[in-house]
């Protein structure tokens, strides 16, 4: 039994049918293959499925699609504007904040969230932000140092 | 400044950063098919029978197979272990089980659908019917009588007995000591955690007969002959491997497990393609797991504190069957490393790889020396604790002296270069040790406050992992040289072909580097292909800290190579003989060759580099093209080292460990790109601690993980790390181009010991001599609370 929804990703508005337990990372992936989302674990620990759905930080692998009916998200692919990378993809090229980069969408997206909520967060407050997300290659040292940048960069700091 | 040397912003980093790097489960092709492998829930069981019928007739399903559809003709084909010892008992290790599973996570069947949840749901319609055996999970308990057997190869579930050193000479320096350290270690048992789960896509031409395998891979070629040599038969030349972007490895990529081949062979009997993609509890039931040593360790000493000999009996735990290079880890990569940075004048080591119904037991990052070196640095400390000598007084007294170098250890290892004492030195400045005692001193005597704790950890690591003519002699079953490959295209822009294969390294800007800085060129005319054995000469990929020291090796003799043949052309354009040409890279107006003494009478580079393609005006002698290819073998390892201390506060009530402070001093020789040398010591910094701190995969007596999500075992996450305070010395590889060593797994082999040894340094009052790893509050409050009753 499929159900419509109709959804709003990257600023398109998509009205597809899902079957009900289809997850929200799937959806992304294999039928409107944004594969920027990346999936690590199956449990919402990990947080490389992060994306933003109307603005808030939320692991797409542990929502269904259907839940996402009526909502705007963003992924990765959706963060630059007019081509020019957005403040946190910057700083986290500037300052080597990923190594293979497969957690870096979701922690990006996770830091975005991070700084709407809080535009001047300190180091403990960056390191409680994004303590859902895992990263297993940068010791999070360059992470941190990222989103203080962009957090600088984009007005608050 | 020249290109070698600088900070250069990543390269791969704009596809990564805006979602458009490609990793194998992002790879979809038409017609494709979804493959689950179901996996035994018994760690110890005989196989009475599998009902797939119900599977087969669900909705979507193509095929289900089991392990004796992969053995037509009867021949079991299975994966192989490339790493032999002398009487090392080698357990066939069927593709899916046969007869009989021996850990949580064998493989018993395969199913095929054609979506993923179509085959998730048929793979719980398998029915396999199991008669549970007993199991063993313990290394130190598999070797008991009585235990389980796990194969009829190995009677005694011992897989090899190996020793390395000199027992009488060690026997005799006990006899003559008049101080010895002794501890009972266990190093606990980790899972590698890559954030992406392995995953491949096969693919198979019937009319070519050709198989395209994308897989997660840290060495294509390697995975390409293993799998040609023994898994799936297939012609080499047949076979592609593609690595696309691997989301971490750390060892667990390295392997060849079955389930690749599994997929493989469905893709070739289905005659579609098929992927498969590992869930996180599948991964860490399945991905090679780390270290799982049980170790008796004693140290011998005079009373002046000099070491005199070092004994260690230790049982590695190889899981339930031999991995890749499951029996190099807990001999060759350990054993040889016992010496540590100490003039070591006797020593002994006796290691038992046992089998255990767990998963098997590979290279996880640093693999076997982060085990040596645990044991050395906590002896070190034990031994500073026996000798009333402070830590870092005893690491001094027994440093190998500068002017010993090359200094041949009593372990097989001749290390290349190194000069301990000013990492020690830099390292205590920046902490501030003293200071740090005082503070110490003024916590104890004050209940309100958190006890310090301060730890050092002074490495050796043993990398660049290489020369094949010693490890061939060892018992590698590859040579573990490294290939480049340099293209001068005729407009002058350079391809490097080489056959490292990154995951997170940065090879597309370090590597550049190199070529740009040799050929004193712009970097951004430097494109660097790697992870495809179609496109790249054989090679055998990234590991083992290896990449710069031999695989940046290859590419600087290979561009050497390529600098030497323009050279003759430029000697011809300039009328001149080849001897009295030389290249200058760094010249006013660019890179170009000049008669020596005489730089205007010159040839730009990019003139010379047409001419090799023109041949209009060029030596008789002389085929055109610019391509040069370079295998290059190392003569020895490298050596890098450095010291480490941690800080840590503990919190008297809850025992909780927290590390405040984190120093790390590394010497791996010369530096290509310092923000990437840092970036590797971060990374590996977080891993040891994780291991000190929180990691552990535990079995229960009856062989279930227990730890088999991120819910239960515990990675580090940011809010559990402070920031890391870094710093180097330079003592380059006298035996390389580059004077480079690795400096991929330094963190990861010196953060263990430096952390425990700060935590047992904290708990001194209480007469706490040594705590295993991870170290939980639990652990810590019973220590303070029970007086040590663990």
């Amino acid at each position: 039994m499929a159900v419509q929804i109709r959804v709003e990703v990257n600023g398109t508005t998509y009205e597809r049918e899902v079957e009900p337990r289809l997850l929200l990372v799937h959806w992304l992936r294999d039928e409107l293959g944004l594969t920027g989302t990346n999936v690590g674990c199956e449990t919402s620990l990990c947080g490389a499925c992060t994306v933003l759905v109307d603005g808030r930080a939320v692991k797409s692998c542990t929502q269904l699609a259907v839940q996402a009916d009526g909502s705007s998200i963003t992924t990765i692919e959706g963060l630059q504007q007019n081509g020019e990378l957005h403040p946190l993809q910057q700083a986290f090229w500037d300052q080597h904040g990923l190594q293979c980069g497969y957690c870096t969408p979701g922690m990006i997206l996770a830091a975005a969230d991070l700084l709407a909520q809080n535009p001047r967060p300190s180091e403990a407050e960056i390191r409680a932000a994004l303590k859902g997300n895992v990263c297993r290659c940068t010791g999070y040292h360059n992470i941190v140092k990222a989103v203080r940048q962009a957090a600088e960069q984009m007005g608050g700091g | 400044m020249g290109v070698i040397g600088s900070s250069i912003k990543r390269r791969e980093d704009p596809a990564l950063i805006t979602g458009r790097g490609r990793y194998t489960d992002d790879l979809s092709l038409p017609g494709m098919l979804h493959a689950v492998i179901v996996r035994s829930p018994h760690a110890h069981a005989r196989i009475v029978s599998i009902d797939a019928a119900a599977a087969r007739a669900a909705e979507g399903v193509v095929a289900v197979y089991d392990g004796r559809d992969l053995v037509p003709g009867g021949e079991i084909k299975g994966v192989p272990t490339g790493w032999l010892l002398p009487d090392l008992k080698v357990p066939v290790h069927p593709l899916l089980a046969v007869d009989r599973v021996r850990y949580v996570g064998d493989g018993v069947a395969v199913v095929v659908a054609e979506s993923r949840y179509a085959a998730r749901d048929a793979a719980d319609l398998v029915e396999v019917e199991y008669e549970p055996l007993p199991a063993v999970v313990d290394p130190a308990k598999a070797t008991a009588d009585g235990a389980p057997r796990i194969h009829d190869e190995a009677p005694e579930n011992v897989a090899f007995d190996w020793q390395l050193g000199d027992r009488e000479k060690t026997d005799a320096a006990f006899a003559a000591a008049t101080k010895v350290a002794r501890l009972k270690l266990r190093n606990n048992r980790l899972i590698p955690h890559a954030v992406e789960p392995r995953a491949c896509l096969a693919d198979y031409d019937p009319t070519s007969g050709e198989l395209t395998l994308r897989m997660t891979s840290q060495n294509p070629h390697v995975h390409r002959l293993l799998m040609h040599l023994a898994s799936m038969g297939l012609p080499e030349h047949k076979m592609r491997i593609i690595a696309p972007e691997v989301g971490g490895g750390f060892g667990s990529k390295i392997h060849h497990y079955p389930d690749e081949a599994i997929t493989a062979w469905c893709a070739i009997n289905l005659k579609r393609p098929v992927k498969w993609t590992a869930t996180r509890s599948e991964a860490n039931l399945t991905d090679a797991h780390g270290r799982d040593h049980a170790t008796t360790a004693e140290l011998a000493l005079d009373d002046g504190g000099r070491i005199l000999g070092l004994r260690v009996e230790t049982y590695a735990a190889m899981g339930a069957y031999l991995s890749t290079f499951a029996a190099s880890v807990p001999t060759y990569l350990y054993g040889t490393l016992l010496s540590g940075q100490y003039d070591i004048p006797a020593i002994h080591v006796h290691v038992y790889g046992v089998f255990t119904n767990t998963t098997p037991v590979d290279a996880y990052r640093g693999a076997g020396r982060p085990e040596a070196t645990f044991v050395v640095e906590r002896l070190m400390d034990a031994a500073a604790e026996v000798c009333g000598l402070d830590p870092a007084a005893i690491r001094r007294r027994n440093f190998v002296p500068p002017e010993k170098f090359p200094y041949p250890t009593q372990v097989a290892l001749e290390y290349d270069s190194g000069n301990y004492e000013p990492a020690l030195d830099k390292a205590l400045e920046l902490a501030g040790y003293d200071a740090l005692r005082e503070a110490q001193k003024a916590a104890r005597d004050d209940p309100k406050k958190p006890l310090i704790g301060i730890g050092l950890s002074s490495y050796i690591e043993a990398c660049g992992l290489a020369p094949s003519q010693v490890v061939g002699a060892l018992g590698a079953q590859a040579g573990l040289w490294e290939s480049a490959k340099i293209r001068v295209q005729p407009s002058g822009s350079v391809t490097v072909y080489t056959g490292s294969s990154a995951h997170g390294q940065g090879h597309h800007t370090t590597f550049a580097q190199i070529v740009a800085d040799k050929l004193g060129i712009d970097p951004e005319q430097v494109e660097v292909v790697h992870g495809d054995t179609e496109k790249v000469q054989f090679g055998m990929g990234t590991y083992g800290s290896r990449s710069a020291a031999v695989g940046g090796s290859a590419i600087a003799t290979a561009t050497d190579k390529v600098v030497a043949k323009a050279r003759k052309i430029a000697a011809h354009l300039l009328e001149a003989a080849e001897e009295d040409v030389v290249f200058d890279p760094a010249a006013d107006g660019g890179p170009a060759f000049h008669v020596r003494g005489v730089p205007d009478k010159r040839q730009g580079w990019g003139d010379v580099v047409l001419q090799a393609y023109l041949a209009h005006n060029y030596p008789d002698d002389l085929e055109p093209g610019l391509e040069e290819t370079s295998f290059y073998n190392p003569s020895n390892f490298v050596y890098p080292f450095g010291t480490h201390v941690a800080v840590v506060e503990i919190d008297r009530e809850t025992g909780e460990v927290r590390l405040a402070r984190y120093v790390a001093v590394d010497d791996c020789g010369n530096q290509i790109n310092p923000m990437i040398v840092a970036g590797q010591v971060h990374g590996g910094i977080a891993q040891g601690v994780g291991q000190a701190l929180w990691e552990q995969a535990v079995y229960d007596d009856s062989g279930q993980l227990v730890t088999g999500t991120l819910l239960d075992y515990a990675v580090p996450r940011a809010h559990n790390l402070p920031s890391f305070e870094t710093d180097h010395t330079v003592t380059p590889c006298p035996h390389n181009p580059l004077g480079v060593k690795g400096i991929g797994e330094a963190g990861t082999i010196a953060s263990p010991a430096a952390v425990v040894n700060a935590v047992v340094d904290a708990l001194k009052p209480y007469g706490v001599n040594h705590l295993d790893m991870p170290i939980t509050p639990e652990k810590v409050w019973r220590a303070i609370h029970l007086k040590g009753a663990l």
